[in-house]
């Protein structure tokens, strides 16, 4: 049957399309569906230098070749779709897209993380007018300018240094006390000139005209809430897993990440999962590569018996 | 060069002739960044869907896509990429920063349909 599978694999980044390559690669009837571009956050690195066997290329790059691979084996891939609704209960796992509803035997879920937003008034109206996300991608916009960015981890940390290459001015806003960041990464921060800190607060708001003009800064700790005028903001606060779809099917922890044993599998007969949606405590391609590949050999076990 | 599968626009000459030559035109001033690829790919995935309109895309760092960086439409404007949208050779929207395919399947729907 046209929309029948042995394995659907629900996502496409480094997890995703390993797992595709697996799965293929062994004559297993596989299905990756992506709602977004195939490449996941892989897509959201313009250079990648500590991909073993790889000196330098670009998520995009890398991403490309990966999805390349796994059409060679004969994996099916869509993307951009939108999945609707999934059902994990029976022997027989459904996903429906649009009008057609696909089934298979077993389902790997490789869906990832998302970029967190401040949630805070004006985030949307200002995305790319004043706010960014993409260090690499927007910086030389602010050349000469002062700037905030968001974020406590080594993502905001390493790019608030890079974008001292272009502001005048780096202002770091972080919701904690201390960061959470790699020592070498807080000290190269902490040396910088350029780099000033303020923690234990938040922005409230982003206000401004046709671009952000000021934000409201807002002391976690006493409540005070002051101005801060500002050319622009660069967001760097973490991903969130994507778990949503699949709430209520598989055991999920606090941190909405699947929870799974060493072979990928939930505590759902059929049902695996692999990279950063899953309970774990190292997030890198490297790590959603081995976890694809190992989901795929266990599936593949699985679905022989 | 950008490493689409879409036509691009080389010179400013170039996109005078295509905006006044073809009645629906989107075309995505970038580079090969995280924020553009994802326009990129939704483009090449909507040209089947939209034959009367005509995608394309245009280096951002050439000097020949002044004609796109100056646009009023784009003042304010602070995020890679910068799309815009043109029906019979006038720019009837223009957005900055990463688009997602819905959300330029409804700008296509409301203004260039």
């Amino acid at each position: 049957m046209e929309n029948s599978y042995d394995v659907i694999v629900l996502g496409g980044g480094a997890a995703g399309l390993t797992a595709g390559i697996y799965l293929s690669r062994a004559k297993v009837k596989t299905l990756i569906l992506n709602e977004g571009m195939v490449g996941g956050q892989m897509v959201l690195t313009y250079e990648i230098a500590n991909y073993p066997g790889i000196e330098l290329t670009s998520g995009y790059q890398l991403s490309m070749t990966m999805k390349k691979q796994a059409e060679s084996f004969g994996c099916d891939i869509k993307q951009n779709i939108n999945i609707s609704e999934v059902d994990l209960s029976g022997e027989i796992k459904k996903v429906v897209v649009g009008e057609k509803t696909y089934t298979s035997k077993a389902i790997i879920i490789a869906s990832g993380g998302r970029s967190r937003n401040l949630g805070v008034q004006g985030e949307g109206t200002f995305k790319g007018r004043g706010i960014s996300y993409c260090a690499t991608c927007d910086g030389d916009f602010y050349t000469g300018q002062d700037i905030i960015v968001v974020g406590g981890g080594n993502s905001a940390l390493e790019e608030a240094v890079s974008l001292t290459k272009y502001a005048k001015s780096v202002t770091i806003i972080h919701q904690f006390d201390h960061f959470q960041a790699f020592e070498h990464a807080i000290e190269v921060a902490k040396a910088n000139e350029k780099i000033s800190f303020i923690m234990k607060s938040s922005i409230d708001g982003f206000y401004g005209d046709e671009k952000v003009k000021y934000v409201n800064i807002k002391n976690l700790e006493t409540e005070e809430v002051y101005k801060k005028e500002i050319d622009g903001v660069f967001i760097f606060i973490g991903y969130a897993a994507n778990s949503d779809k699949f709430k209520n099917q598989v055991a999920i922890n606090n941190y909405g990440e699947i929870i799974s044993d060493n072979n990928m599998s939930t505590n759902t007969k059929g049902v695996f999962v692999a990279g950063d949606v899953r309970e774990k405590k190292i997030r890198q391609i490297t790590t959603a590569v081995s976890d694809g590949a190992i989901a795929a050999v266990n599936t593949i076990e699985y679905i022989q018996k | 060069m950008l490493m689409t599968n879409l036509e691009h626009v080389e010179t400013a000459a170039q996109h005078k002739e295509i905006i006044e030559n073809n009645e629906n035109v989107m075309i995505c001033a970038g580079r090969m960044g995280p924020m553009c690829v994802p326009v990129y790919a939704a483009m090449e995935e909507l040209k089947e869907e939209y034959p009367n309109i005509k995608f394309m895309d245009m280096e951002f760092d050439s000097p020949e896509a002044h004609v796109i960086r100056n646009a009023p439409e784009c003042a304010g404007f602070m995020g890679l990429p910068f799309t815009m949208y043109y029906k019979n050779g006038k720019v009837v929207k223009a957005t900055t920063s990463i688009q997602m395919k819905d959300q330029i399947k409804s700008i296509l729907d409301e203004n260039l349909l």
